[in-house]
């Protein structure tokens, strides 16, 4: 909402600064984004005399002119090339060394074409006041008597414009007089009465019949309709100071009859319409549009109203969207007669949508759709019947009223303590009901009992609803920022942990990548929806309707394509040894149960934990699933789960290595984790080059952390007898996993077992060709009783054997 | 007496060999052949039996004492061949210790600055009483706009710009929640008052420039009780406000504003002071009253209980504490960007040891 210094003033006698307006704007709730002063870099240009005009000795088209600057002082010879340039004309002068902004140079004293200029005269153009550029200004001959003043002065545009955000539930503030009257209540000055209208009521019935055609569901749509008919007015170009104010606040002034509905609804927010009468055909009437219907729009486009939308028409169909936009057919012209004017009152909500439906933006919906003041149906109709005769002339009718005015106004019963107790600000009663009544609430003062007001709210705000809101009133005008600091009440005593476990583990988790020399990356919630497929997702009910981009129009099934694809760009930019992880949210369905946070990463070159890249000390290789297993048992580990009591399955996501990729799992049921290297077509289709290996950990599947009683640990049993290690080398089919040989060895004696490591792999030569390899284990036993005897050690190194072979086919090796 | 002169010379003999001996084994075999069962010592000890009663005393004690003095030159000259054998050793084992080493894993990894500002921010709220809530993404229309109290065409939906789900079979279009106010929804829809929490999470525009990103961090608080109003918000974002910036003191400021979800409604300016740029205002987030319908809405007496929410973003509170330049950097996974800003895996956010030590 803009609003010039000097229209403010139509509507607040005030002696406040404009630093002062506009700090008390943004305080009270009407934020102010700018104040621009176009006045500012135009304050050397002043009105000036052509005295003389004569030919240019050496141009045809240049004219030298004797320019009276300031009056009594010598005449300056000025060169001018504009065509309107003539002896006697008043216009605009640039004395030497004024910068123009509409060139953007600085004029300096040089000839042109020999004749030496010592100024310049200038074209509305070079002022930025339009874009006319073809002839100098020419200032109107009743300015005579201001050669040599500030012409931004003379002419009134030393107005600064100040440009208001409004917040939408403020439908008063689209007009100047709100803000008025809100400055007014905070103190800074006295609203002035209501512009005095003479009598613009006319002695004839209005010609035009004016309906309303609604059904009883729709009647709703526009209650009241409201017009009156103007006979014999003179169109033209709108006063000078009007087409001013227009300009400032960003309007392109069209015609009297325009400006003025144009000027009343900056004035008052209060919208209206005016119509070509002789171009009407029967009764103009508000309906709901029909199918099939068709308009010629003010903005030249074809409009095709329906069902859902208010639209006014006559005999020949409809003429605009009421409330929003009228049509080209039947708007006001210079030749323009008759006129019909409508002011009425459309519901807010159809005119939002029908707003959005058809993508109007319009200073009529944008005051409609907040909620225009129904009881300013008549006022404005009045209004507008009144400029219009004091500009253009005119025979007035009896205004014509449809339906009736909506009157919103209604009571609140207000405990004044609610100000206290809502906001710990202290107001006086008497400081309550003054801002209350200078803000348009009346109270009843005979109903009051107690510190209870009956408050009536006025026609213009339908924003309050109950005491809540006028608690806000208060506290806004008084100033939000006068309210206390008050220290919150604390909980008594030391404060308690908050975090929920999934809090905890997502935490401990982002901890232990990190730790592992992974760097957390947070990647968009959403992927492009091929990649969602290729990686599980990308379903229907997951892509957006209104996306950003078709980068970002599905929600992820996962974590591991954004993070790939951002390592993508680290590899494309050199890091060719990244290594990323995420902890976030990732999305299965629309449901909340949905949702679930995983812990992922994806290591690609040879960011290895140990080190990447090239080192002294030994080159790291490319990552490989072992990494990211050994990432994604760290992170269950760090949980609490130990995964060496996880099982290791084979089957994975159709993104990962069919070969070289597992899952870890607690039970067919539970998933906690995949990890391995990424499929090379996935690779291929995402254009990735070089290893890529991933993992996630699925921290909404871990089973729930048991909360014990206590949290002293178990007591620690060391044992005075020497544990005993034993080898064995087992030749085993190159298919059978390692993982069953150890389960098989830690089986073959629960009691006297108490470890088992791999300690060697050997796949190569002799043994490979014939599809075998070796693998060494270390088996730990561990007596409780005695020191075992060799006897004891050689019968359980037997079942070790035993349960080996038994269980995978192994012999041990000789 | 010639045993006398004997032993003399044979001690000075034997001082010889020990001092003449020029490695460990040279000087072994010296102990050996002096010390030794066969040895020059031992075998004079072993003619002790042969001796008149009345001598054998007196050359016991002469033998002892050459074998104790021979024995502590062999110990002496033991050490000084180990002495000098080491030194050599250490002649020739030389490692270049310039060559650099590295720091390993835990130096290589970093922690967001969004993962970073949201644990400080956890911290300091947990110290007032506040638990952390949680809410999906993927919101109903009621939970995101109409039980916030924005009713579908109000005009604050057009200012949000909300990202769509298809409809599903019901007809039902779910959103991307715009901002974590839906938590508040949730919770109060759970929980009855006396209610304290905070709301971190990640809310979606569809909008995308310099300063605003589709999906951004949001924290939201809600505080319900009987008792609670403006003026403890007021303290209570003053005190975050001092605890995140880690400053002494804070200036803020409230301005009157309009949220549909909250009565009064104000947004919170913060005094760039706390930046190192005095005299400029930051824009910080909104705050105010939970508005009655809200409360009614979730089931909540408004006649009864009262209190506050407020809503900030999160990435912005961390560009202005560490000096990050540009949203966008936030979400684009540049390991440039992020071994710079990010942080190491140790700075632990703490109350007693300080947010960002």
């Amino acid at each position: 909402m803009k609003f010039t210094l000097s229209w403010l003033k139509d509507h607040l006698e005030t002696e406040a600064s404009l630093e002062e307006i506009s700090t008390t704007l943004s305080a009270i709730g009407l934020e102010v984004e700018s104040i621009e002063n176009p006045a500012a870099e135009l304050a050397a240009f002043t009105v000036a005399r052509v005295v003389d005009a004569g030919k240019h000795p050496n141009a045809d088209r240049l004219q030298v002119l004797q320019v009276e600057v300031e009056p009594g002082k010598p005449l300056q010879e000025v060169v001018c090339g504009a065509p309107n340039a003539r002896a006697g004309m008043l216009g605009v002068f640039a004395p030497l060394g004024t910068y123009i902004p509409g060139s953007g140079i600085t004029l300096e004293k040089k000839p042109v074409r020999g004749v030496v200029s010592n100024g310049m005269m200038c074209s509305a153009a070079e002022l930025q006041l339009s874009d006319e550029a073809e002839g100098i200004i020419e200032v109107d001959g009743s300015f005579k008597h201001k050669v040599g003043t500030r012409y931004v002065d003379a002419i009134g545009l030393n107005d600064p414009v100040i440009d208001v955000s409004l917040t939408p539930n403020r439908p008063d503030c689209t007009g100047v007089r709100g803000i008025a009257r809100d400055l007014a209540a905070a103190g800074l000055g006295k609203l002035k009465p209501p512009r005095k209208l003479g009598n613009i009521e006319g002695n004839y019935p209005c010609p035009v019949e004016i309906k309303l055609e609604f059904s009883d569901d729709t009647a709703d749509a526009c209650p009241v309709f409201a017009g009156r008919y103007l006979k014999g007015v003179n169109n033209g170009p709108s006063p000078a100071w009007m087409q001013q104010r227009l300009k400032a606040v960003g309007l392109r002034p069209i015609n009297a009859l325009v400006d003025v509905t144009n000027f009343i609804s900056l004035d008052l927010g209060r919208p209206l319409h005016v119509y070509d009468a002789d171009k009407l055909k029967g009764a103009v009437r508000a309906r709901m549009g029909r199918d099939g219907e068709k308009f010629l729009g003010l903005d030249g486009k074809t409009y095709h109203p329906d069902q859902t939308m208010c639209v006014i028409a006559d005999d020949s169909g409809p003429l605009g969207f009421g409330g929003i936009m009228g049509g080209e057919d039947t708007g006001s012209t210079a030749a323009t007669k008759n006129v019909l004017i409508e002011s009425a009152w459309f519901d807010p909500v159809r005119i939002a949508k029908t707003g959005r439906k058809t993508g109007l933006i319009t200073d009529a919906r944008y005051r409609f759709e907040r909620g225009v003041d129904p009881q300013s149906v008549m006022p404005g109709l009045d209004l507008a019947t009144h400029m219009i005769m004091e500009i253009c002339g005119g025979t007035p009718s009896k205004a014509a009223i449809a339906g009736a005015i909506p009157d919103p106004k209604h009571k609140i019963s207000f405990e004044t303590a609610l100000v206290f107790k809502r906001t710990g600000l202290e107001v006086a009663d008497t400081d309550i009901k003054r801002i209350l009544e200078a803000l348009g609430f009346s109270l009843s003062s005979a109903k009051a009992k107690g510190n209870t007001l009956e408050v009536t709210v006025p026609s213009w705000r339908p924003d309050v609803e109950g005491p809540a809101d006028l608690v806000e009133e208060v506290v806004r005008i008084v100033g939000i920022d006068k309210v206390p600091s008050t220290p919150l009440p604390r909980v008594p005593g030391v404060a308690r942990p908050v975090l929920t476990e999934i809090q905890r583990r997502a935490r401990r988790a982002r901890r232990t990548l990190g730790s592992r020399g992974l760097v957390e990356a947070v990647t968009w919630s959403f992927i492009s929806k091929s990649e969602a497929q290729l990686f599980g997702g990308g379903g229907k009910s997951l892509d957006l309707s209104n996306p950003i981009s078709v980068e970002m129009s599905s929600m992820r099934p996962n974590l591991i394509p954004g993070l790939l694809a951002a390592a993508r760009r680290n590899v494309n930019r050199g890091s060719v040894d990244c290594a990323l992880f995420e902890v976030g949210q990732a999305y299965l369905g629309t449901k909340p149960e949905d949702q679930h946070v995983a812990a992922s990463g994806v290591r690609v070159g040879s960011a290895h934990v140990s080190g990447a890249a090239r080192h002294w000390s030994g080159d790291a290789g490319p990552v490989d699933a072992f990494d990211a297993k050994a990432d994604a048992a760290a992170v269950l580990a760090a949980l609490g789960i130990d995964p060496a009591k996880a099982q290791v399955t084979r089957d994975v996501p159709d993104y990962y290595h069919p070969g070289r990729s597992g899952t870890l799992r607690l039970g067919p049921k539970l998933v906690l984790a995949h990890f391995g290297e990424v499929h090379p077509r996935v690779l291929t289709t995402l254009d990735f080059n070089g290893p890529a290996v991933a993992f996630e950990v699925f921290l909404s599947n871990l089973p729930p952390e048991k909360r014990k009683a206590s949290r002293a640990r178990p007591p620690l049993k060391l044992l005075d007898l020497m544990a005993v290690t034993r080898d064995f080398a087992f030749v085993l089919d190159k298919h059978v996993n390692a993982g069953d040989v150890v389960r098989a060895a830690q089986g073959a004696d629960k009691n006297l077992i108490r470890g088992v490591e791999v300690f060697d792999l050997f796949e190569a030569g002799k043994l490979a060709e014939d599809g075998k390899k070796s693998l060494a284990i270390a088996v730990t036993l561990q007596p409780t009783e005695h020191t075992l005897t060799e006897t004891e050690i050689d019968a359980v190194s037997e079942k070790v054997i035993g349960a080996v072979k038994k269980a995978t086919g192994g012999e041990i090796r000789s | 007496m010639t045993n006398a002169v004997d032993l003399t010379a044979l001690e000075e003999e034997l001082k010889a060999d020990i001092s003449g001996a020029q490695s460990l084994h040279a000087l072994e075999d010296v102990r050996v052949a002096t010390l030794g069962k066969k040895g020059r010592v031992s075998a004079l000890m072993q003619t002790l039996g042969k001796l008149p009663p009345d001598e054998r005393k007196a050359f016991g004690q002469s033998v002892n004492g050459v074998k104790t003095r021979v024995s502590e030159a062999l110990d002496a000259r033991k050490a000084t061949l180990e002495a000098a054998a080491l030194e050599l050793r250490l002649a020739t084992e030389r490692a270049d210790v310039t060559l650099p080493v590295r720091l390993g894993p835990e130096a290589e990894g970093r922690i967001h600055p969004v993962s970073q500002a949201m644990e400080e921010l956890a911290e300091i709220f947990a110290d007032m009483g506040f638990s952390v809530a949680e809410g999906p993404d993927i919101e109903t229309d009621d939970n995101n706009f109409t039980k916030l109290n924005i009713p579908e065409e109000h005009p604050a939906r057009q200012d949000q710009d909300t990202f769509y789900f298809h409809p599903n079979s019901d007809g039902e279009r779910l959103v991307l929640r715009t901002h974590t106010s839906s938590v508040q929804i949730r919770t109060m829809l759970r929980q009855k008052p006396p209610i304290r929490i905070i709301a971190p999470g990640r809310v979606y525009r569809s909008d995308s420039d310099q300063t605003h990103t589709p999906m951004f961090h949001q924290i939201e608080a809600l505080v319900i009780d009987e008792e609670t109003h403006m003026g403890h918000l007021k303290w209570t974002l003053e005190e975050m406000f001092r605890a995140f910036f880690e400053v002494d003191e804070v200036t803020m400021r409230l301005r009157s504003s309009f949220f549909p979800f909250t009565e009064p409604s104000a947004e919170i300016d913060l005094a760039a002071d706390v930046i190192g740029k005095p005299g400029q205002w930051l824009e910080i987030g909104g705050c105010g009253m939970v508005h009655p319908n809200v409360l009614r809405n979730c089931g909540i007496d408004p006649e009864r209980y009262q209190g506050f929410a407020f809503g900030m973003g999160i990435d912005r509170m961390a560009m202005l504490k560490y000096g990050l330049p540009d949203l966008r950097d936030f979400f684009s996974g540049d390991m440039r960007w992020l071994k710079h800003y990010g942080f190491s895996v140790l700075d632990m956010p703490s109350l007693a040891g300080g947010l960002s030590s």
